[in-house]
């Protein structure tokens, strides 16, 4: 273990990746997840699963369509999501179905519409696990990923309920906190991370962060022509509640729909206000006690 | 086949919409979710002792800045009680945070850096100056040495003694969980009135005084009064607190600590060592009661993904339809 004197200030202060890449060390990788050409193979769960030697965590059924993973987790750093909707299914149809809107419920008009969607750490600019992490095992990388420091972790779970999106979370019976490293060992030797590496349909692209988002806006924007305009783009605008993220997705509905929260916001952006209302609660409360003992007068027992 | 969950009762929920009466012009929040499962991974702290924390940890700093007034003006009864309720309690706090750790022999890693972004991190630098100071004053109380040293000593735990019991109202609500995050500027306020309940609770169970009885109605009365407005100013977040467990422990909560104000308010309390011990039992148990409803509720919040989804995308409505809003 040793003392790592740049993290002293807070992730924040020490890590803030744009700033990193400002001064040019390393541009910040990403990763832009293009739901629309998922296909649901969940390759790239196995092969996170593989490389990184997470522990097989549970086989069941949910029912769930074929998800049977049910989200981020410890032993969980890519989940592919499945939804199946009724709705029209591309332009042709869409046209069809264009004055016939009343037929748009359950069981009649359009075919069944599947969405599928590869989940990850989002590897936020503002991450809050690592702001609130009090052991400085969460760290910012020479990436600008945010990664856990197993040696160093105690397990507190400050980390868990901190993360606006339940990606990060504790492994039972070892007690520490797990999540996506975007495979910094892989990184570290100038491979891309193994679920970009293993997806069939480039459905998961890697890459320095600003050539991902201007690939994805140009994306966004053959989709909008080709008359899907429901596509859009979710955790690439840098003015966002965190920053923006360093794995943003192309999704084809509102995020809510694939267990995405829709606005989220790094806790740590109150956290001035939160203390300051702390002190003014301790000094009321200092001050209240005080006051009990007012004209009470001195009487020694 | 279930498909996404959806449902448009939270959007129209009466708590979520109280705060600016805004009505129809503005879009539904219409509430939808992944099969219903939560957006957040709840927290994984145990109830007993993170909750048990939170109280000791009231319960420790009120005791300080009673102990440090019971030294001033001489009562030396009500000094000691504080002064060994202190330790006490922060040593057993000390033990549960521990106790909660996944790799508890790690613990001094927590003092690895110091964060300002971090609650824990500041916490746990708190308790390493105050707990030694609390030692100090409860064994310079029970031995009767080194008086000058032990009147420091219970000087400085007073001053930080406030700061520890606050503290970890900032520890819980700087995180995403609804419930917990969205009280955030009452929560500081309540866990001092009922740090200050219980503290004064201890010393009319102990050692009945006239201090003590004024500081148990007005840590009560705080304790009280601000659990209303965090409820009130809380939106959707607050229903948890009413539900459940939580909201059976809120109950509990709100009844015990009434009970041992109003008997605490009976100008013969501090006469009776009966009553005053009953007064004194009900404001600990209540104290204690409201930091476990707090923490249940929390995360029965972050369970569920419409204390998550539903407040976002209201807001997300009100920054698309601006004009709506104040129509
Ligand atoms: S998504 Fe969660 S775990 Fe990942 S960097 Fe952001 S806050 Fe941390
Ligand atoms: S569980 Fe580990 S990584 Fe998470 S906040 Fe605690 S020490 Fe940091």
């Amino acid at each position: 273990m040793s003392f790592a004197p740049h993290l002293v200030f807070g992730g924040r202060l020490a890590g803030d990746p744009d700033a990193m890449t400002e001064t040019g060390e390393r541009p910040r990788v990403g990763f832009f997840t293009d739901t629309s050409v998922c296909i649901g193979c969940k390759a790239c769960e196995v092969a996170c699963k593989e490389w990184n030697a997470i522990p097989e965590d549970g086989l069941l059924l949910t029912g769930m369509s074929y998800d049977n993973t049910q989200g981020l987790g410890a032993d969980t750093w890519r989940h592919v999501a499945f939804i199946e909707q009724r709705k029209p299914v591309d332009v042709f149809q869409a046209a069809g179905q264009a004055d016939a809107g009343s037929k748009l419920v359950d069981g009649a008009g359009p075919e069944l519409r599947w969405l599928m969607a590869s989940d990850v750490c989002k590897h936020c600019t503002h991450a809050a696990c690592l702001d609130v992490c009090p052991t400085g095992s969460l760290f910012r990388t020479e990436f600008g990923t945010v990664v856990v420091q197993e040696d160093i972790c105690n397990g507190c779970g400050y980390c868990i309920p901190a993360c606006p999106y339940g990606v990060i979370d504790q492994r039972k019976g070892d007690g520490r906190a797990w999540k996506c490293t975007m495979c910094y060992d892989r990184l570290g030797a100038g491979m891309e991370p193994a679920c970009a590496k293993a997806c069939p349909t480039d459905s998961i692209q890697f890459g320095p962060l600003d050539e991902l988002r201007e690939r994805a806006e140009i994306r966004v924007r053959a989709l909008h022509d080709a008359g899907q305009p429901e596509a859009r783009l979710y955790g690439h605008d840098p003015g966002d509640g965190v920053g923006g993220v360093g794995a943003f997705f192309l999704l084809l509905d509102e995020p809510e729909v694939y267990g995405l929260p829709p606005d989220p916001v790094v806790t740590t952006r109150d956290l001035p206000s939160m203390w300051r209302h702390a002190a003014a609660a301790a000094v009321a409360m200092a001050a209240g006690v005080a006051a009990c003992f007012l004209r009470t007068g001195r009487r020694p027992r | 086949m279930t498909h996404a969950e959806h449902g448009a009762r939270a959007g129209r929920g009466g708590r979520g919409r109280r705060r600016r009466g805004e009505q129809a012009m503005v879009p539904e929040a219409r509430f939808t979710s992944y099969y219903g499962l939560p957006v957040l991974n709840p927290p994984v702290w145990k109830p007993l002792d993170i909750a048990g924390y939170l109280f000791l940890g009231g319960l420790a700093g009120g005791s300080s800045l009673l102990a440090a007034g019971a030294h001033a003006t001489g009562r030396r009864e009500l000094a000691r009680t504080a002064k060994v309720g202190a330790l006490g309690a922060i040593s057993l706090s000390l033990a549960a945070l521990v106790h909660d750790l996944g790799r508890p022999a790690r613990f001094l890693n927590m003092l690895r850096v110091a964060k300002p972004t971090s609650p824990m991190s500041m916490g746990s630098w708190l308790l390493f100056g105050y707990g030694p100071l609390a030692g100090a004053a409860a064994v310079t109380e029970m031995t009767g040495r080194f008086r000058r040293l032990g009147a420091l000593a219970t000087a400085g735990a007073a001053v930080l003694g406030p700061a520890v019991a606050t503290y970890t109202a900032v520890l819980v609500c700087d995180t995403a969980v609804p419930s917990w995050h969205e009280g955030y500027r009452q929560m500081p306020f309540l866990f001092a009135g009922s740090g200050a309940a219980a503290a004064a609770g201890l010393g009319l169970v102990f050692a009945p005084a006239e201090p003590a009885r004024r500081a148990a109605v007005l840590g009560a009365a705080a304790e009280l009064g601000m659990t209303r407005l965090m409820k009130r100013r809380m939106g959707l977040a607050a229903e948890p607190l009413e539900q459940g467990k939580a909201g059976r422990l809120m109950r509990v909560c709100e009844a015990l600590t009434a009970a041992g104000a109003g008997l605490a308010a009976l100008p013969g309390t501090v006469r009776s060592r009966v009553l005053s011990a009953a007064a004194g039992a009900a404001l600990i148990a209540g104290s204690a009661a409201l930091r476990f409803g707090v923490f249940h509720a929390g995360v029965a919040s972050a369970q569920n993904p419409e204390y998550t989804v539903v407040p976002q995308r209201q807001r997300l409505n009100d920054r698309e339809f601006p004009a709506a809003r104040h129509g």
